[in-house]
């Protein structure tokens, strides 16, 4: 009957619905990321393939590390997107404690293999770098220590996420994980300033001239793009595969429960 | 309020809380998280007899000697902050970043003569990369000379332009 009267009215806007809630609808999100997805691969490839290429074979070699410093072009990106991935999964993990929406969930327990493996090339890059120009693959200085944490707070929440027989559950503890390790971030990027480290200081800041010359630092500048895209390209294709997941295993659950009625119905029906 | 509301608020609150918890931590426990002391710190408080430490600065320009005993390369040369210098000794291969004027830490034990025995020397990268035509090109400005010291600011070097000719 209610539905009869407000029906001659405009249909009531939804009043969470605003701001960022918006994209939060898995439809919408599904139509959204279907016309992003291939601008964001294309783009992310061309502009990573532009930035490595330049850097490998025709920017200048440095003065002093001479063709090791090329090294910088795929280690730099992967550590600067290893951090930035690790905000937005701390991001989706507050937006799944406070407003315990599904795709939140479904977005943070997406970016963890990605920032992990964005992290693990970090490292690695790092310590083929370090053998022969510091002279050890490994110390453990503030810098590489803290980024070394961020790398196994990335493995945790891939495991904890996927440890309880409740995915919901195991999302919960999974968003308590990240958020607590956000606190490594500052530390990772402070560690060069408030330490002695053997690892050099930033580069790159807001306040000052860059300390890479130009002809290095454009090569840096493109790779950095196509990292950002291409991680942005794998985290949506990953959470555009999820949400479809999620959906048919909805429809499946359905269909077998209704399947299961008829049967008991048909069954009890038989026992009259 | 609603729980939403309310959700939002403890979430910031405890970041806020544990934030200034590993703050406070982290400021309590920043002596013993350097890496390496200074010339200045070893001979104001020399460590315990073959306690193993790890000295970090420049290597002072004009003083490193190479030398070849029995075989095997054996490299002298004195770790400086500008305050104090400290005669260091290494056998073995050097990293490509060594050089004078370069930052180093070096790990290993103070002999009783005052020489710094290193078991490992780790060169520090002073973060600045350029190529050889624009260190050329301070050298002959006379703005930096690289063995003295670490390059100067990069606002005097790097015009956020790429030259005409190719930068070598």
């Amino acid at each position: 009957m209610e539905l009869h009267a407000v029906s001659s009215e405009p249909a009531p806007k939804p009043t969470r619905a605003a701001g960022f809630h918006r994209f939060a609808n898995p439809g919408r999100f599904l139509r959204l990321s279907e016309a992003l997805l291939p601008w964001l691969a294309a783009g992310g490839i061309l502009l990573a393939a532009v930035g490595l290429v330049w850097g490998a074979f025709f920017s200048p070699a440095d003065w002093q590390q001479g063709q090791a410093a090329r090294i910088m072009y795929v280690h730099v990106p992967a550590a600067w997107i290893a951090l930035s991935g690790y905000l937005a999964l701390a991001g989706a993990s507050a937006a799944s404690l406070v407003w315990r929406h599904p795709l939140a969930d479904l977005a943070a327990a997406e970016i963890g293999p990605v920032g992990a493996s964005f992290a693990a090339v970090c490292l690695a890059t790092g310590s083929l770098w370090g053998r022969p120009e510091w002279g050890a693959w490994w110390v453990w200085d503030a810098r590489l220590t803290s980024m070394l944490v961020l790398f196994f707070l990335y493995l945790g929440h891939i495991v904890l996420v996927r440890a309880f027989d409740d995915p919901i559950r195991g999302y919960r503890a999974g968003a308590v994980l990240a958020l607590i390790g956000v606190v490594d971030l500052p530390i990772i990027h402070f560690s060069v300033v408030w330490w002695n480290t053997l690892h050099q200081g930033n580069s790159i800041s807001l306040l000052s001239a860059p300390s890479i010359y130009i002809s290095m630092l454009w090569p840096l500048i493109f790779a950095t793009l196509g990292y950002s895209l291409g991680f942005a390209a794998i985290v949506l294709a990953r959470l555009r595969a999820a949400v479809l997941e999620r959906r048919l295993a909805f429809l499946l659950l359905a269909q077998a429960e209704q399947a299961e009625r008829q049967s008991f119905s048909a069954a009890g029906l038989a026992s009259l | 309020m609603t729980r939403k509301r309310r959700r939002l608020l403890v979430l910031l609150a405890s970041l806020a809380g544990l934030g200034t918890a590993t703050g406070l931590a982290l400021s309590a426990f920043s002596g013993s998280i350097v890496f390496f002391v200074t010339p200045t710190d070893l001979v104001a408080k020399p460590p315990a007899d073959g306690r193993l430490v790890r000295l970090g600065g420049l290597v002072q320009q004009g003083s490193v000697v190479h030398a070849v005993v029995n075989g095997r390369p054996v490299v002298s040369f004195r770790v400086t902050d500008g305050h104090d210098s400290v005669p260091v000794s290494f056998t073995g291969i050097l990293p490509g970043l060594f050089r004078q004027g370069q930052g180093v830490v070096v790990q290993g034990r103070l002999a009783p003569g005052g020489t710094f025995r290193a078991e490992q020397v780790l060169a520090k990268h002073d973060s600045a990369y350029m190529p050889k035509s624009v260190v050329a090109a301070l050298k002959k400005r006379g703005l930096w000379n690289p063995n003295a010291g670490p390059p100067p600011p990069p606002a005097t070097w790097d015009t956020m332009r790429i030259p005409k000719q190719s930068g070598g």
